[in-house]
C-alpha cells in the first residue's frame, strides 16, 4: 500500500482472525479494542471524509480536520460502544454518528480540540481528496446513497490490497496480474480473449481459465470476510452482503 | 491503494458475486439475470459443448434456508417434464459451498417485452400455451403462486416456457395425483400460514391474505386472468368476450374462477374458433356479429349468389 494510511500496525491492517471488528471495538480487552478500531478506521476513514466534503460542502482542509477529529474523538471516548445491532447497521451508525459530530463541532467552534496525546492518525487525505475530484457524487444519489457508494468503493479497494498481498506471500503473481489485467484495467471497450492473454502472459488458455477463476475466488473470499469483519452479527452481514455484491445501482 | 472508478466498482460487485466453477464441469460465460433468491448464469457444459443458464443461490441468503429452497425448485422442476416448462439437467454445490441447479438455457424473449409486439391471435395462443403448462404442473400436485408476464419466455420459434418455479406449492406427491415421477414432499412448514409470497398485481386475494392452506390451482387462475388483462390491454378496445373471460378468471372468491388452467384455454379456444364463451352473456347484435365472422366466406357466398339470382330475375329476362 504506497500511498495509503499506516494506521494501527501491520497486526491491525491484516486481521489474523475474522472476528466481528465491530464487537471487537466494544471489547473491554485493550488489544482487542485496539484491533477493532483499526479495522474500522482504515474501512470508513475515506467514505467519512468524502462524505464530509459533498454533504456539508466543508472545504479540502476543514474536511481533513473533522475526520480525524472524528475518529479521535470516537476512539477516545468510545463512540462505537453504543452501537446496537439490535437496532440497525453499523454503517448507518456511524454516520448518524458522524452527523451529530459535525453539527456539535460546529455548534461549539471546537474543531481538532483533541485530549492532550491524543494520535493524530496517519490518513492520506491527499489522496481522497484526489479520489473526491475523479469521481464526484453524482446528482440524483442521495448523501446517504453516496456515503454507502464509498463504503463500497472502500471495502473493494482494501479487498485488492489484500488479494495482492496473499497472492504475493502464496508466490501466485500471476493470478494476481491476469486478475488485475482482466478485471480492473481493461478499457470496457477492448475485446480481450483469454486466447490473447495467455499470449500476453506466456501460458496456455486453460492456465488463464484457471488463475482467474482462482483469483476471483480469492477476491470473493476476502470480501465477504472484510464484511464479516465489519458486521456484528449474522443478520448484519447478510444484509451487507445482500447489498454489496453484485448490485449495480 | 489502487484507486476504483464507478465502472470498476460496478463490475467488481458483480465479479464477486460470480460462482466457482472452478472444479465442475461447467465453463462460466456471463450473467442472464437476478431474482430474490439467486442469480441466472450463462454457462458452457463442456463436457455435452451446450450452453446452460445455471441459477445460484444469492449470496447474502441464510445458506441452509436458501439450498433448502433452491433443491426443493430443482426438484419440483425434475417432477414436470412439459414442453411449456423449463427442463433441468443437473443441480449439486458448487466448491464456494453456494447451491446451484442447470436447466435449458431459453433463447427468446420476456412476454412483457414480447407481447407489444405481436397481434392478438398470436398473444391468445401464447396464452393458451401457459396454461397447458399450468395445468399439467395442477394435474401433478404443483401451484406456481407466481404466474406473470415477466416469468413466461417465448422462443424464437415460438415455444413459451414458464419459468421461476421458486415460491412454488405442492400440494400432493405426484403419485398421489397422477401417479408419475420424483417430486419433494408436500407443502408443510415451508411457508407458514400467514407468510406472502408472489408478486401483488398477479396475486389472488386468498394469496395476498397469507391464507396457504386455501392457495390452490384457483389462485394461478387468478393470475393467468391477469395475465389475459395484461395482454388484452395492448389494444385499444379490447374484446368485450375476452374481458369477461379474464373477469371470471380474476373473481374475488376462488369459487367464482374457473375450477382450472383447462377451463380458461378452453374459452379461448371457443373465442378463437367463432364459438361463444361462457363467461359472457352476449345481446342479440354481439352474437349476430360473431356468427358472422365465424361464417363469413360461406354467408358472403350465399349472399353474393342470391344477389345474383335477383338481378337475374329482375333484368334477366326480356
Amino acid at each position: 500500500m504506497p500511498d495509503d494510511t499506516d494506521i494501527g500496525g501491520p497486526s491491525a491492517r491484516f486481521p489474523s482472525t475474522r472476528h466481528s471488528a465491530v464487537l471487537a471495538a466494544q471489547s473491554p480487552d485493550l488489544l482487542e479494542r485496539e484491533r477493532g478500531l483499526a479495522i474500522l478506521v482504515e474501512t470508513y476513514w475515506k467514505p467519512a471524509y468524502k462524505y464530509l466534503r459533498c454533504r456539508f460542502g466543508e472545504t479540502n482542509e476543514d474536511a481533513k480536520d473533522l475526520t480525524q477529529g472524528f475518529f479521535a474523538r470516537a476512539i477516545e471516548k468510545d463512540f462505537f460502544d453504543g452501537y446496537d445491532p439490535v437496532k440497525g447497521s453499523f454503517r448507518t451508525y456511524l454516520r448518524t454518528c458522524l452527523d451529530r459530530f459535525v453539527s456539535n463541532e460546529k455548534k461549539a467552534a471546537l474543531r481538532l480540540k483533541r485530549s492532550p496525546g491524543t494520535p493524530l492518525l496517519a490518513l492520506d487525505f491527499d489522496g481522497a481528496e484526489s479520489e473526491v475530484s475523479r469521481e464526484p457524487a453524482a446528482p440524483d444519489r442521495t448523501m446517504e446513497q453516496y456515503f454507502h457508494d464509498e463504503f463500497v468503493r472502500s471495502l473493494l479497494a482494501l479487498s485488492i490490497e489484500k488479494l495482492r498481498e496473499e497472492c504475493a506471500l502464496r508466490g501466485k503473481d500471476i493470478p494476481y496480474r491476469l486478475f488485475e489485467r482482466y478485471e480492473l484495467d481493461r478499457d470496457p471497450e477492448e475485446q480481450l480473449s483469454y486466447d490473447r492473454l495467455a499470449e500476453e502472459f506466456g501460458i496456455p488458455v486453460t492456465q488463464v481459465t484457471n488463475f482467474l477463476a482462482f483469483a476471483r475466488r480469492e477476491f470473493r473470499r476476502i470480501v465477504l470476510e472484510k464484511l464479516r469483519e465489519i458486521t456484528a452479527n449474522d443478520r448484519e452481514f447478510r444484509d451487507e452482503a445482500r447489498s454489496l455484491l453484485g448490485v449495480s445501482s | 491503494m489502487r484507486w476504483l472508478s464507478n465502472r470498476t466498482v460496478a463490475h467488481l460487485r458483480r465479479v464477486a458475486e460470480w460462482p466457482d466453477l472452478g472444479t465442475t464441469k461447467y465453463r462460466l460465460l456471463g450473467e442472464l439475470g437476478r431474482g430474490g433468491m439467486g442469480t441466472v448464469f450463462l454457462a458452457e457444459d463442456v463436457m455435452l459443448e451446450r450452453r446452460v443458464a445455471l441459477k445460484v443461490v444469492a449470496t447474502g441468503i441464510a445458506a441452509p434456508e436458501a439450498a433448502k429452497r433452491m433443491l426443493r425448485e430443482a426438484r419440483i422442476l425434475a417432477g414436470l417434464e412439459h414442453p411449456g416448462i423449463v427442463p433441468i439437467h443437473d443441480a449439486g454445490a458448487l466448491p464456494d459451498g453456494r447451491v446451484f441447479y442447470a436447466m435449458k438455457r431459453v433463447d427468446g424473449k420476456r412476454l412483457d417485452e414480447l407481447a407489444p409486439t405481436i397481434s392478438l391471435p398470436e398473444r391468445l395462443r401464447v396464452f393458451q400455451r401457459i396454461c397447458d403448462a399450468v395445468a399439467f404442473a395442477h394435474a401433478h400436485g404443483v401451484v406456481h403462486r407466481d404466474l406473470k408476464p415477466e416469468n413466461v419466455m417465448v422462443g424464437p420459434y415460438g415455444e413459451v416456457l414458464v419459468m421461476d418455479w421458486g415460491v412454488a406449492r405442492i400440494l400432493a406427491r405426484p403419485e398421489e395425483a397422477t401417479g408419475r415421477g420424483p417430486s419433494p414432499a408436500p407443502e408443510d412448514s415451508r411457508t407458514a400460514e400467514g407468510s406472502i409470497v408472489g408478486t401483488p398485481h398477479y396475486m389472488a386475494p386468498e394469496q395476498a391474505r397469507g391464507a396457504i392452506e386455501r392457495t390452490g390451482p384457483r389462485a394461478d387462475v387468478f393470475a393467468l386472468g391477469r395475465i389475459l388483462q395484461f395482454l388484452l390491454r395492448l389494444d385499444s378496445r379490447p374484446e368485450r368476450p375476452l374481458e369477461a373471460v379474464a373477469r371470471k378468471a380474476t373473481a374475488e372468491a376462488p369459487e367464482e374462477r374457473y375450477d382450472g388452467a383447462e377451463a380458461l384455454s378452453s374459452e379461448i379456444t371457443s373465442f378463437l374458433d367463432g364459438n361463444r364463451v361462457l363467461a359472457h352473456s352476449e345481446s342479440a347484435a354481439e352474437r349476430a356479429a360473431r356468427i358472422f365472422r365465424r361464417y363469413r366466406a360461406p354467408i358472403l357466398l350465399i349472399a353474393a349468389y342470391l344477389a345474383a339470382r335477383t338481378l337475374l330475375l329482375l333484368f334477366g329476362h326480356p
